[in-house]
């Protein structure tokens, strides 16, 4: 890695006015992704800002019929959360199975959020759920906020602060694992909301995670695994690679959407 | 006091003796070592697969900040550095040699894959030698390459060497041609199969590493590196490199974590870091990064083989003919030549008493990393083709494949047993270890467990595999005769101290083997020394007297029959003073673990009553007898040894995703006479994992132009403890009869005996699907496509 300056603000206000007088900063919460970038010398920031000293980022929380999860709340305090278990199982059991042992107990839901990895687990849930993403400056909803592969709404300096979402009827996911990466390769969130049945797509987009609003329709209609069985996924929209060409990962989607139903019960 | 209780001998599974420091991060590997004044080393690598060298721009990045010197390839040239030399030489079937081009250890005007070092860094940090790196200018014409095994041969090819045109490095063959053709001739049946062996990283879990040293005041060189045979490297890299003498070169291999053949080689870096350490004076240490270690390391197997086999209307084997082209690489490897030869071509007789075998090999040079022996080396590809190639035909001559197998085995009654290509099997009880596995697999309830997988939606499968291998390498005399450059015997030193205490000094060495263990092992049964009392030296040419080093499954066949035999100097020379001290004659002394005694009597005397003695001479023969207790002994083994058996695997299949779940799998092997079970077991245990690992999920993938693909975990996928059933392993024992143990080895079994078992039970899982064979490894990806196709075609 190369050198760098290194940071540990004690606030949001403190950690976004270094961010602010320096457009090559780059805040850190688990690191997960950016020091292994560090590691190759993919990345040159002059200066490292390490969020995990700021303690209103740190939590999860009820209120009324959202959960309130801090940005810096790590994978392993949401998996093993009693508020998330008892309001969204699904999305605790995904915490779960996100990485290994070690990256659950470094990486958090922000800095997933933030990174936007088409791959991570997080985004899709957070799409299907209808979560609301909260920065230092504004809410933004997670269509909004998730623009496309690895790129967010977020401006430079912009920090994600907590993520709010609402607790859904019901809720399902099935991924199929890159073998090599563990990465999801085809991951499918489905959610019963109070804004209607919303089915969301990790790992296949060739764009980043999307809505696949065929399922959503035919989820809708019929809220059965059978149903999205026959629902075919465009391979025109979804990537490749040595693992699973586009019509795998096409293929995968449907079955991952089936066993999410399953999963939603 | 001498003391072995509880037994401590052969047959004890005791627990590892260094593992202690192991588990507790107290190891001490390359890496950790530091020399004083220690600068670092960073080497700049070609990101082409083929490209000549144009120009080399280092003046900026020798005036960066700590940057002590920075060398490239006619730096070297210039002082007559010489090519990474090759230890085999393979001969083509007109009788020349193959060929060989030069392998300078920096590049000279051309680089040939993705990863070969252009230039040295050595700076005093190894951040600062990176940045230095970045700041050299390469400038590189870049020229069409070639990856693939079979592109190589094509006419046209890209040409990796100028004086391997064709880029063909050898053309070879071994077996009857004339035999083998009028076999076929009368054939009721000829069964043919195409396939490929993957190629695969080896991945130990400890990179590369080495620590180049320069005394000044005596002018003597140390490199410490992570090698599984120091005194190997010390003879190659002295001899032909650096043109050191062995009494100014001293190699050490401390602590090494793991390396499963990739660790045999000189490499390049270890050269260039002991020269260059003489340049700059001061000790250089260079670590490979694990992204370096995908482009530098040796790769394994890489074949593309064609396999015929011939039966007749009873079922019986009349003969096998066998085409493979083998991958080396962009330059040859240590043992690279005699990988694809007489480590393959060898064993294609396997477990049956095939009349009749001929095989050709061509190996190729191709635009990246060098190919060598990767565990079981050459004998996985062997058992492989014939394994599947076993199940094929017994599909399409209608026969069982266990019945299909055993009606072919080599009976007990037949051993020794010659090979018509060239081996001689000593032992062996091939009916036992299969009937033994048929009936630990539960292979008679199968097809009820594979009903109540299909009320799952699962397919599910079961495979075996039977294979005999030939390891303990090896005598000599034969391996000279067939291109070796050295010879493979195994050097042992016991040295009983005064009180009785004993350290072993061992030319094998150990890199998670357990030999601090067994060895100890040996000690406690023959000599009664306790293990606790009893130490192993190994990998330090200036302690022990030679080595050849640890592959092929060699340290207890050929390194341990040494010691035994160095053990067996001990007691003759102990019962002489025993004799002198009981006042009996020599032939009257009997010797049995740890206690001298008068044949018939109660007069005795302890190992350590004997080494006092021996060390203290005040009552000694001192006329007839030196003082002192310490032997050495070099054994040449006799044969190879050829450990054998059964594999099964049992797993569940998918079809919506293509996912393979192996559910059981069960070895159990002939690997001679056992000395610590619990080691066994690890061992073969591992070994079957990294054949779980190359038939369902290892591939090194390089696109057409040269490039790396599966350069990174991100996209070699390693095997994984979740990958993996509980390996159920048992041992069916008969001896080897060549050597003072009756070992013959179990490093490799689990490698060499698992790929096709698993392979063979995927094909059994899909056999509604029309299938014949799959290619390794057999992704979620791949199984898909198989499941799709079939749909497809009924639709």
């Amino acid at each position: 890695m190369y050198d760098f300056a290194y940071h540990k603000p004690a606030s949001v206000a403190d950690a976004v006015k270094i961010l602010a007088a320096d457009p090559d900063a780059r805040p850190i919460s688990g690191g997960m992704t950016l020091l292994p970038a560090l590691k190759l010398r993919l990345n040159k920031p002059t200066s490292v800002v390490d969020l995990s000293g700021i303690a209103e980022l740190h939590g999860v929380k009820r209120e009324g019929d959202k959960l309130v999860i801090g940005a810096l709340t790590r994978h392993v305090e949401v998996a093993t959360s009693a508020e998330v278990k008892a309001a969204i199982p699904t999305l605790a059991a995904m915490a779960g199975t996100i990485g290994d042992t070690q990256v659950r107990n470094r990486g958090t839901m922000g800095g997933s959020v933030a990174n936007n990895d088409p791959s991570a687990d997080y985004p899709a849930a957070l799409l299907a759920l209808g979560a609301t993403i909260q920065t230092d400056k504004r809410k933004l909803a997670a269509e909004d906020f998730f623009t496309g592969m690895f790129t967010t709404a977020l401006e430079v300096g912009e920090l994600v602060t907590a993520i709010h979402i609402p607790i859904p009827t019901k809720a399902g996911y099935a991924k199929m694992r890159n073998p090599a990466s563990r990465y999801s390769m085809a991951g499918v969130f489905v959610a019963q909301t109070a804004a209607g049945v919303r089915v969301a797509v990790n790992g296949a987009g060739n764009n980043g995670v999307f809505r696949e609003k065929a399922m959503e329709a035919a989820l809708t209609a019929n809220w059965s695994p059978d149903a999205v069985a026959d629902v075919k996924v465009d391979p025109g929209l979804l990537n490749g690679d040595i693992h699973g060409s586009a019509e795998y990962r096409a293929h995968l989607v449907t079955v991952m959407a089936k066993r999410a139903v399953i999963d939603a019960g | 006091m001498n003391v072995v209780t509880p037994f401590e001998g052969i047959g004890a599974s005791l627990r590892r003796k260094e593992d202690y420091r192991f588990l507790l991060g107290r190891g001490q590997y390359v890496d950790d070592l530091n020399r004083p004044g220690q600068t670092h080393a960073v080497m700049l690598r070609s990101p082409h697969a083929h490209a000549t060298i144009d120009r080399i721009d280092t003046a900026a990045a020798k005036a960066m900040p700590g940057v002590k010197a920075i060398f490239v390839g006619e730096d070297m040239a210039a002082e007559s550095i010489g090519g990474i030399p090759c230890g085999w030489q393979i001969h083509n079937k007109d009788g020349s040699p193959m060929a060989e081009p030069m392998h300078p250890a920096l590049a000279l005007g051309k680089v040939r894959h993705v990863g070969d070092p252009v230039a040295v860094v050595i700076a005093e940090t190894k951040a600062q030698a990176r940045d230095a790196a970045e700041a050299i200018v390469v400038d590189y014409t870049p020229l069409p390459a070639v990856s693939s095994t079979e592109a190589a041969v094509k006419p046209g090819a890209p040409q990796v060497h100028e004086a391997a045109p064709g880029n063909l490095c050898y053309d070879w063959h071994i077996g009857d041609k004339a035999a083998q053709e009028a076999a076929f001739a009368r054939a009721a049946r000829v069964v043919k199969i195409e396939t490929t062996n993957n190629r695969l990283v080896p991945n130990a879990m400890e990179p590369r590493a080495a620590i180049g040293d320069f005394d000044s005041f005596s002018g003597d060189y140390t490199l410490y590196t992570t090698s599984q045979n120091p005194h190997v490297i010390r003879l190659l890299m002295g001899a032909f490199v650096l043109h050191i003498p062995e009494s100014k070169l001293r190699v050490v291999a401390p602590d090494v974590g793991g390396g499963f053949g990739s660790k045999i080689y000189h490499y390049a870096e270890e050269a260039i870091v002991t020269w260059a350490a003489g340049k700059v004076k001061r000790p250089i240490k260079w670590t490979c990064e694990r992204s370096e270690s995908f482009m530098s390391d040796a790769h394994g197997r890489d074949h593309v083989s064609t396999a015929e086999l011939a039966l007749d209307d009873q079922g019986k084997i009349l003969g096998l003919k066998v085409h493979t082209l083998a991958n080396m690489g962009a330059y040859l490897s240590t043992f690279a030549p005699c990988v694809p030869t007489y480590l393959y071509a060898t064993l294609l007789s396997g477990v049956y008493s095939t009349p009749v075998i001929y095989a050709e090999v061509k190996a190729v040079f191709t635009n990246t990393v060098p190919v060598d022996a990767y565990r079981g080396a050459g004998r996985p590809e062997a058992t492989y083709l014939l394994e599947r190639l076993m199940d094929v035909a017994a599909a399409e001559a209608g026969l069982d494949k266990v019945e299909f197998r055993r009606r072919n085995f080599i009976r007990p009654d037949q051993f020794p047993y010659q090979t018509p290509v060239a081996l001689q099997y000593d032992s062996g009880d091939y009916h036992s270890t299969l009937d033994a596995c048929l009936e630990t697999a539960g292979w008679a309830g199968f097809e009820a467990r594979r009903a109540e997988s299909k009320a799952r939606g699962k397919l599910r499968g079961i495979g075996i595999s039977t294979y005999v291998e030939a390891c303990g390498i090896a005598p000599s005399a034969v391996v000279g005769s067939l291109g070796a450059r050295a010879g493979l015997y195994e050097v042992g030193t016991i040295r009983v101290h005064p009180t009785g205490s004993v350290t072993v000094l061992t030319g094998a060495h150990s890199h998670g083997q357990g030999h601090e263990t067994t060895f100890a092992q040996l000690i406690a049964d023959k000599l009664g020394v306790p293990t606790a009392n009893v130490d192993i030296v190994h990998g330090d040419t200036a302690k022990v007297p030679f080595g050849m080093g640890t592959y092929g499954s060699r340290s207890l066949a050929v390194g341990g029959s040494a010691m035994d035999k160095a053990m067996d100097k001990i007691i003759a020379k102990g019962k002489r003073i025993a004799a002198h001290l009981m006042e009996a004659s020599v032939e009257d002394v009997e010797f049995e673990r740890g206690t001298f005694r008068v044949a018939g009597t109660d007069k005795t005397k302890t190992l350590t009553d004997i080494s006092l003695a021996a060390y203290v001479p005040h009552n000694y023969p001192i006329d007839e007898i030196e003082p002192g207790l310490e032997e050495t002994a070099f054994y040449d083994p006799k044969n190879f040894t050829y450990p054998g058996g059964c594999h099964i695997c049992e797993l569940e299949i998918d079809p919506e995703t293509g996912r393979v779940e192996v559910l059981n799998f069960t070895a159990v092997d002939d690997v001679g006479r056992v000395i610590n079970p619990m080691i066994v077991e690890g061992q073969v245990q591992g070994g079957v994992a990294q054949g779980i690992g190359q038939a369902l999920l290892e591939a090194a993938i390089y696109d057409a132009s040269g490039q790396l693909v599966s350069g990174s975990f991100m996209d070699y996928t390693m095997p994984r403890a979740g990958d993996l059933p509980d390996v159920g392993v048992a041992t069916h024992v008969t001896l080897c009869t060549h050597n003072p143990l009756g070992v013959k080895g179990c490093g490799e079994v689990g490698a060499i005996g698992s790929p096709p078992a698993v392979m063979n039970a995927v094909v059994d899982a899909l056999r509604d699907y029309g299938v014949r064979h799959v290619e390794m490894p057999a992704t979620p990806q791949k199984i898909w496509g198989i499941v799709n196709a079939h749909r497809l075609a009924a639709e």
